[in-house]
């Protein structure tokens, strides 16, 4: 049995909890309103906004998410919206107005998930900027109108919610006519609602971002499916001079997090190129290491920062490097009743250099042809004392390049050692080509990158006119 | 006005087909497709999947109670695959099922034999083997090989365009309903509610009055859903009559972009000549369409082609010829600018390597060649009201093409990592099917008796608001408020023998035989009138509802003025019929006036790339494109930009792979990519151009669905020229898509 509350309306269904939320929303609650695309997270045609109670039950966290990839039973406890539960009487709410108005709707058939994106951007950002904007909308496809007429909706939104630089109260937000009404009492009745608990001994589905992509169908087929609720915050904390990371942790919990954004500059903008916001709200770090994608972003991320796994199974747990994790092809070091539950790695010091580079055929929301990472510490000799380095997308899994780590160890950076790296570089990797790229392009395009990293941490001393 | 469906969409109440709600004992549909691209002795066994629970019927070939044949312009294609199949996603049967979910577990328990054949996939391969369509066509002007003996320069090359996913965001499908009598009743996402009608009349071995089809609104159709949506409305026509329950068939993504075909990839050979002015004197091409397994559209795609070979330039000499080429890929079809895009590719390829070979550049061999008032087509027809010159000096006032590129050789000197490149890009695209008899449309207007209006039309809404248009002709004609007029859905029982919505001339063609329904109605009201206020009918006007004795307003509104009409037993219906005139084609001579009027435009593109990793951006882009006098600058302006990122989407990262075995590669939304919100330019400006408008078309506002996609071709040649700029030694291949891979490998290639 879950229990939620779809729109204003609240539900108790036995319903088959492995079933899409998509499917549930259509058929079997005949709103017809949110639309399938794609079923694999890739277009937004089918977002929704969920909406759960915050941890001292004092408010609602709204964020959205693509139903397609979503399982009903991590609707259990929370608000789902779909673009019906925005609709205020006859009448057209903001939202809605400045599409119509910007002639940003054409077909109709990707609008019902543009306005729930824009309307979660509305319900949650408290700065406002067109680059939020710009993320809450960036999974959704539209094959008609160029977006041209979207953006100037969107832009034209983010001036109307601006509240003299602060968020809208929600009272605010409805007189305002951005929402309806009933959104005013669904915290009372969300808390109402108690939350069921975890089940033992099923298999652990968390975001589902990977798994309902490649095999929905069986999944709704099987019987001993669990499920982790995903809820967010939380999940990332320092503790022994060490970041660790939860296993159902999602990337939306990485993109938040302040400290870690201190300590890696520009992570936000690494983690766009990686997904879309209704992606990073519900895709989970460990779920993209089961994957074993040899081009899995998060994990070419994670092989740089050299980070730790614990693995549990029922009250046993042990360690493995990430670098050891990947065995070959979708293989990985985790026998099936285990599970990730965390991982770990150590403080990046301040001396550290970060960087993350990928390159695929449409620049973000793309799979990477080629992806690396590196994480990278020189004394005042410029000589390198730490450095780990990945790439993705060379090889059966995500790489560590250890010959070439150990090689750059204790050399002085100059133009001439990037050269050397490279023949060294070169033996460790092995491309093959597919419909994301020939062998020789991903060769030099893993040459070009790890180049890149370089010549953007260390702009004095790598030129791109000698190393290129 | 804004898009009139625009309150349904945004509020999620627009109905598409897999929205219907359906009827109690529903059946649903999936198709069982073959896995391999070429075999024959083809055997099924379906008993496992018949025996499943919950499984009506797995029905095949054999069972088709009709013709198992769904060819348009030849009958060269089944429904069902017989004893061969053609190319892997070809349908091998139907399954029915309770359920959408139980009919895709049967789907699974169908067994098949068969002996596999060796198959081909590019055009060349089939033209080496003389496997075609159909026979060659080709057209002349001029005398080309004096002509080139005479030229100072010649230059020669192969170019490639590959083909092009739709992606319309809803997938195929249609629901069938069985009504008395043996009729059915099919609701479809088809742009061809006639040719689904007809198609599925043979199919059922029915004559077409049985068959209705509705079609509300489709999610996207770009060409996809002209000819292909046929299969699938046939499909559950064919089951709800011999199951007699309704069945759906809506194909999920996989299925669709496995079964269905795309926009053709063409490869081609062309020779150009200039003299030493840069007039180009002499052109040559050889296209080679791959057409993929059945001709679908192909000849007609291909017969577009070369109506479009020398784009907006005009050439005393020209020769083309095009071989639509047999494959076995699934049969590739109408997709926005139907044949036109390729045609202009290759003339620009050429353009762009006589620029290279000659060290110019391109938009200096451009702009001497472009179509000057009475110049004629290759084809025969005389160039009237043109705007190439035109729209090429308005874009050069509103940024002057010579200093953008002085700025951008300055840029190029000063940076290193990252260089710019630019291209103009012209386009002159005729509007008309090139099939003169199908250029006709009807109209059927209700008035009922309070005064508020029902509208019918061969006009299929797809999202380029030819619904919103229509209202507006009527609503000028009438002049009353727009909530008295509604536009039904598009409908054989109501409008019949259409075209379908394609050729960007459905709003001219339908609107103008809306506008005769219209008039013949406001004439009969006129009378009315006239005669209630005892005065002249001419002295008679109708305005925002009322009516005007001259310039007089009357104590009689609109609906009194209907209400009267009804009581005097005046017939408040109007049927009209328009077929465009003047235009005719010869197809023995290849020599005609086969269209109404042109579409003309010029484009400036700027981007940069990055040297390093061969990613691209494209900076701006901005248009001076001719609307005639648009009567909807809102929406036309929507079809620009959306046509553009189409075509920028078509030369850049949009690219269909297949394996050699004819296996789709790019057969998910995560293997084929088009544009999102990230890669749209960073500043696009289009500035319409000034004109009187063209009599010809809609309230002298011209189509636009199709022509602005060819603006896009211009950023593979911007593109092209900034690799230039990095590595002089690059060659530049003239292979579309530009993908980041063929920008980083053509930083970094060497002189062979
Ligand atoms: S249907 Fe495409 S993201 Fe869900
Ligand atoms: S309006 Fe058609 S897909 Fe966006």
């Amino acid at each position: 049995m879950i229990e939620f509350i779809l729109n204003d309306k609240k539900i108790k269904t036995d319903a088959n909890k492995s079933m899409t939320l998509v499917d549930f929303i259509r058929e079997n609650r005949s709103l017809k309103g949110t639309k399938i695309v794609c079923r694999e997270g890739d277009c937004g045609a089918c977002t929704v906004m969920v909406g759960e109670l915050s941890d001292d039950k004092e408010s609602i966290k709204y964020h959205s998410i693509t139903s397609c990839i979503s399982p009903l039973a991590n609707a259990k406890g929370k608000h789902v919206v779909t673009v019906e539960g925005l609709n205020i009487g006859n009448k057209l709410n903001k939202i809605q107005q400045s599409i119509k108005d910007n002639y940003a709707s054409q077909c109709g058939f990707c609008t019902p998930g543009f306005v729930v994106a824009m309307a979660n951007y509305c319900l949650n950002d408290n700065s406002k900027t067109e680059q939020q904007m710009l993320d809450a909308i960036s999974g959704n496809i539209c094959r008609c109108t160029g977006y041209v007429s979207i953006i100037n909706a969107a832009k034209e939104l983010v001036e109307n919610s601006k509240h003299k630089g602060q968020k809208f109260t929600l009272q605010q937000l409805v007189n305002q006519g951005f929402i309806p009404e009933y959104f005013i009492n669904i915290l009372d009745r969300l808390v109402a609602i108690k939350k069921e608990h975890f089940v033992e001994g099923e298999t652990i589905i968390a975001g589902g971002t990977d798994l309902y992509v490649q095999k929905a169908d069986e999944l709704v087929q099987a019987s001993k499916l669990r499920y982790i609720t995903l809820e967010q915050g939380q999940s990332v904390v320092v503790e022994d001079n060490r970041f660790s990371i939860s296993g159902i942790a999602t990337v939306s919990d990485l993109f938040e997090n302040q400290e870690l954004n201190k300590r890696i500059p520009h992570l936000q903008d690494y983690l766009r190129l990686l997904s879309s916001e209704v992606i990073r709200n519900m895709a989970t770090i460990a779920g993209n290491f089961v994957n074993a994608s040899p081009i899995g972003d998060m994990s070419a991320f994670f092989l740089a920062l050299d980070a730790t796994l614990l693995i549990a199974k029922r009250n046993e747990t042990r360690q493995v490097k990430l670098k050891d994790f990947f065995l070959d092809y979708k293989k990985t070091d985790l026998s099936e009743s285990e599970s990730i539950a965390k991982l770990w790695f150590n403080l990046p010091s301040n001396n550290c250099f970060f960087n993350f580079e990928k390159v695929s055929k449409r620049e973000h929301l793309d799979i990477a042809t080629v992806n690396t990472a590196i994480h990278i510490e020189i004394d005042n000799e410029n000589r390198v004392v730490v450095c780990d380095l990945s790439v993705g997308g060379v090889a059966a899994i995500p790489l560590y390049l250890k010959q070439t780590c150990l090689f750059l160890l204790n050399k002085k950076i100059s133009n001439k050692l990037i050269k050397e790296m490279m023949e060294v570089m070169n033996k460790e990797i092995f491309p093959i080509s597919d419909v994301r790229g020939s062998s020789d392009y991903k060769r030099l395009l893993a040459n070009q990158l790890v180049k890149a990293h370089f010549i953007k941490l260390f702009p004095r001393i790598v030129k791109f006119g000698e190393v290129a | 006005m804004k898009n009139i469906d625009a309150n349904g969409h945004v509020r999620g109440e627009s109905l598409f087909i897999d929205d219907i709600l359906t009827k109690q004992h529903s059946l649903h549909a999936v198709v069982f497709c073959s896995d391999i691209a070429h075999a024959n002795n083809l055997s099924l066994d379906i008993s496992k999947a018949q025996e499943l629970t919950g499984v009506e019927k797995v029905i095949v070939a054999k069972d088709i109670p009709g013709e198992n044949q769904i060819g348009g312009i030849l009958l060269d294609e089944h429904l069902l695959a017989e004893d061969e199949i053609h190319f892997q996603g070809m349908p091998l049967a139907i399954v029915v099922a309770e359920s959408q979910f139980i009919a895709k577990q049967a789907r699974k328990l169908i067994k098949v034999n068969y002996n596999e054949l060796p198959i081909i996939t590019t055009a060349k391969q089939a033209h080496i083997k003389k496997h075609y369509i159909n026979p060659a066509r080709s057209f002349q002007a001029g005398k080309v090989n004096e002509a080139f003996t005479k030229c100072k320069y010649v230059f020669s090359d192969e170019t490639f365009s590959n083909g092009q996913e739709h992606l319309y965001l809803e997938t195929q499908g249609a629901y069938a309903e069985k009504m008395e009598n043996g009729c059915i009743k099919l609701m479809s996402s088809t742009q061809g509610p006639t040719v689904v009608q007809r198609i599925a009349a043979r199919v059922l071995g029915v004559p077409m009055h049985k068959i209705e089809v509705d079609v509300t609104r489709l999610g996207g159709g770009f060409g996809g859903k002209e000819d292909q949506a046929t299969p699938w409305a046939c499909m559950v026509a064919l089951a709800t009559h011999m199951l007699n329950k309704p069945v759906k068939l809506v194909l999920d993504r996989h299925d669709d972009l496995k079964m269905t075909g795309k926009r053709h990839p063409y490869e081609s050979t062309f020779k150009i000549g200039l003299d030493e002015g840069f007039k180009i004197k002499a052109f040559e091409v050889e296209f080679l369409q791959n057409s993929g397994a059945a001709a679908d559209l192909s000849p007609a795609i291909a017969e577009r082609t070369l109506f479009h070979a020398t784009n907006s330039y005009f050439i005393p000499n020209v020769k083309t010829i095009v071989h639509s080429c047999k494959t076995n890929l699934p049969p590739n079809t109408a997709f926005r600018g139907f044949g036109g895009p390729q045609g202009k590719y290759v003339i620009e390829s050429a353009i762009a390597k006589a620029a290279t070979e000659l060290n110019v550049p391109a938009w200096k061999i451009q702009q001497a060649n472009l179509l000057q008032e009475n110049d004629k087509f290759y084809y025969g027809q005389k160039a009237e009201k043109v705007e190439a010159n035109n729209t090429w000096i308005q874009l050069d006032k509103a940024i002057n093409i010579n200093q953008v590129e002085q700025e951008i050789q300055a840029f190029n000197v000063s940076n290193q990592q990252h260089k710019k490149g630019m291209a103009v890009m012209p386009i002159c695209f005729g509007i008309s099917f090139t099939n003169t008899p199908m250029n006709h449309a009807r109209a059927l207007v209700h008035i009922y008796q309070d005064g508020s209006v029902g509208i019918s039309t061969g006009a299929v809404e797809m999202g380029q608001s030819v619904n919103t248009k229509m209202l507006q002709v009527a609503q000028q004609i009438f002049s009353i408020n727009a909530d008295l007029l509604k536009l039904e859905t598009t409908n054989t029982t109501r409008v019949a023998n259409t075209s379908p919505t394609a050729a960007s001339a459905t709003a001219d063609l339908n609107g103008k035989a809306l506008m005769k329904a219209c008039n013949a109605l406001v004439k009969r009201l006129k009378y009315v009138a006239a005669e209630e206020l005892s005065v002249g009918i001419d002295t008679i006007k109708l305005i925002n509802n009322w009516v005007y004795i001259n310039n007089e307003k009357t104590a009689l509104n609109w609906k009194e003025l209907i209400f009267k009409a009804f009581w005097k037993r005046i017939c408040l219906t109007e049927n009209a019929h328009y077929a465009t005139p003047i235009i005719n084609f010869d197809k023995g001579k290849e020599k005609g006036h086969p269209f109404a009027y042109h579409v003309y435009g010029t484009a400036l593109i700027q981007t940069t790339v990055d040297c390093l990793r061969g990613t691209y951006q494209i900076d701006r882009v901005d248009i001076v494109h001719d609307f005639g006098k648009s009567m909807n600058l809102g929406v036309d302006l929507g079809q620009v930009e959306g046509a553009l990122a189409q075509g920028v989407g078509w030369m850049t990262m949009e690219e269909i792979a297949y394996n050699d075995d004819g296996r789709l590669l790019s057969n998910t939304l995560s293997t084929y990519k088009i544009p999102d919100v990230f890669s749209v330019a960073k500043e696009i400006r289009v500035i319409p151009l000034e004109t009187e408008g063209n009599d010809m078309a809609i309230l002298k506002s011209k189509a636009v669905g199709e022509p602005p996609l060819m603006y896009g071709i211009g950023v593979y040649f911007a593109l092209a020229n900034a690799i230039k700029a990095f590595n002089p030694d690059y060659k530049i291949k003239f292979h579309s898509p530009m993908t980041p891979e063929k920008v980083l490998m053509g930083l970094y290639e060497e002189t062979t």
